[in-house]
């Protein structure tokens, strides 16, 4: 499968008038159309920086970002991204919230907005497309927020911590949720995290973070057993725990 | 949906109910009684009608004055300067709210100027004003609006600042321009913030309009009570002070009505 995605010796620091922060030295990887790749590390170590980064929100410091063989600033491929709030708007009906970013691109076409349509109602939000976002629960604003997304047909999902905003219940079921909708859609993504279980129970590869400067500590590809085809069968998969206790142990070792 | 209503909500209601017409008439009560305490002082010659009029001196001097319908060109007078000039706040504040925004650089450079001038006691500037610009309808406009333009540009522009930035990274991960941020996050959600602002300038635009009448009008009730005063007509004096009461009151609440009709449809 073609290379979606490379990121070649990335690293970036935050100025300020107190003084320079690296937040990420030397990071490389690559990732595989399809692919869903999660990025865990210990809070603060930039691991929503390399996400701002691979969106293009901010300019690496050194290094190479190349998408689908081309670097990253002249690349067309449509790149979704998904904040760790919801951030619906609350003066527009979920429907206007999902069309929000084809509006802003100059996109709204009869076909876009019949896409928007399908994709609330294939997601089960299809009477609430007139609703207001405080309507809502907490997980079905998440899933309006993941349409708003999907509507623009991204090559490339971005995920920060979409579900840490979540109680621990509506959390579960939202990752399951929001995991099989990426996964049906074939989408590739990467899912920044500093939520272990929901790492190790989405992605097909964690890449585990160091401290910062964050470099890659190490990545461990995650294969499960034909009965854990979901996320919640995942965490139920005796490889879980395997994979949990292995990555703990990891980020634990450099502290 | 009535049969639902437990007893103990009901006797909640009644409550409420009951609270809500006690402050009520407790207010009528208030004004009643400040009138006729008012009217029986100066009848007994307690106070001195002459300086502290009376309630029935008033109402005879609008009978009289209405019979002429000179009040009633007096209070559109001001009525008018103050929702022009009320306007143009708006406007005004608002365009230039945008443009501090949409360049953080000219922000920087002009906030210092932009506190002094809203510091700047207003009144200081009427003289100067009727000296640029003529003893005239256009003079009173921009009096009213030197007393809230700046305050009212410092507001919204400070509302703008407060945006949520993940709301505005939402919209630079969609692909947007800054000034799509503005249209679509920025100006919808500072709407509570705008009329907050509305509200408080149409208090400050009368100020205005009576400062700037006071020393450059023919009409209005900022002259009349100039004129009063000077001629010793103190009837006149109070019931214009009465009347510009009950004109802010209107006016802040017809600004009320519209937030309402405004929030309504959100």
């Amino acid at each position: 499968m073609e290379e979606i995605l490379e990121l070649r010796h990335i690293s970036y620091s935050y100025h300020t008038m107190d003084g320079e922060t690296p937040a990420l030295a030397d990071i490389s990887f690559s990732m595989k159309e399809g692919e869903f790749v999660a990025v865990v590390g210990p809070s603060g170590c930039g691991k929503s920086t390399l996400l701002s980064l691979i969106s293009g929100l901010l300019e690496p410091a050194a290094g190479q970002i190349r998408i689908r063989g081309r670097d990253s600033k002249e690349s067309a491929t449509n790149i979704g991204y998904m904040l760790q709030h919801d951030q619906l708007f609350e003066w527009r009906t979920i429907y206007n919230n999902v069309i929000l970013g084809l509006e802003v691109q100059h996109m709204l076409t009869a076909k876009a907005r019949q896409k928007a349509h399908e994709l609330l109602d294939t997601y089960g939000l299809a009477q609430f497309e007139n609703a207001r976002p405080s309507q809502l629960s907490g997980g079905m604003r998440q899933r309006a927020a993941l349409v708003r997304t999907l509507v623009l047909e991204p090559d490339l999902l971005l995920l920060d911590e979409p579900f840490s905003a979540l109680d621990y219940q509506t959390r579960l079921r939202v990752g399951d949720d929001i995991g099989q909708i990426i996964r049906r859609e074939k989408k590739t993504a990467i899912l920044v995290t500093h939520d272990l279980s929901e790492a190790v129970s989405l992605a097909d590869r964690v890449i585990i973070l160091g401290p910062r400067p964050a470099s890659i500590i190490q990545t461990v590809p995650l294969i499960f057993g034909a009965g854990a085809d979901t996320p919640l069968g995942r965490r139920d998969a005796p490889e879980f725990k395997t994979y949990f206790n292995l990555i703990w142990k990891e980020l634990n070792s450099n502290e | 949906m009535n049969s639902s209503i437990s007893k103990a909500q009901l006797l909640y209601l009644r409550r409420q109910r009951a609270r809500r017409a006690a402050v009520l008439a407790a207010r009528i009560l208030l004004l009643a009684g400040f009138l006729s305490l008012w009217e029986y002082c100066a009848g007994r010659g307690i106070i001195d009608s002459f300086i502290f009029s009376s309630p029935s001196k008033i109402a005879l001097c609008f009978a009289g004055m209405a019979r002429d319908g000179s009040i009633f060109r007096h209070m559109w007078v001001t009525l008018l300067e103050t929702v022009t000039s009320f306007l143009l706040v708006t406007a005004v504040s608002m365009l230039a709210a945008v443009i501090l925004w949409l360049c953080p650089r000219l922000s920087e450079v002009l906030d210092p100027y932009m506190v002094v001038l809203n510091s700047l006691p207003k009144s200081a500037l009427a003289p100067l004003l009727i000296v640029w610009l003529g003893a005239r309808t256009r003079t009173i406009i921009v009096a009213g609006m030197s007393v809230a333009v700046f305050g009212s540009i410092l507001t919204l522009y400070t509302a703008f600042c407060g945006v949520d930035p993940e709301k505005l990274k939402l919209i630079r991960t969609l692909r947007g321009t800054r000034i799509q941020a503005l249209t679509k996050a920025v100006i919808p959600s500072s709407i509570p913030a705008l009329v907050s602002t509305m509200k408080v300038n149409i208090g400050l635009c009368l100020v205005g309009v009576v400062i700037g009448e006071f020393l450059a009008a023919r009409e209005g009730l900022g002259y009349l009570i100039i004129y009063a005063s000077q001629t010793f007509k103190l009837d006149w004096l109070i019931m214009s002070i009465l009347l510009l009461c009950i004109m802010a009151l209107l006016l802040y609440a017809v600004i009320g009505l519209a937030e309402r009709i405004c929030l309504r449809r959100r």
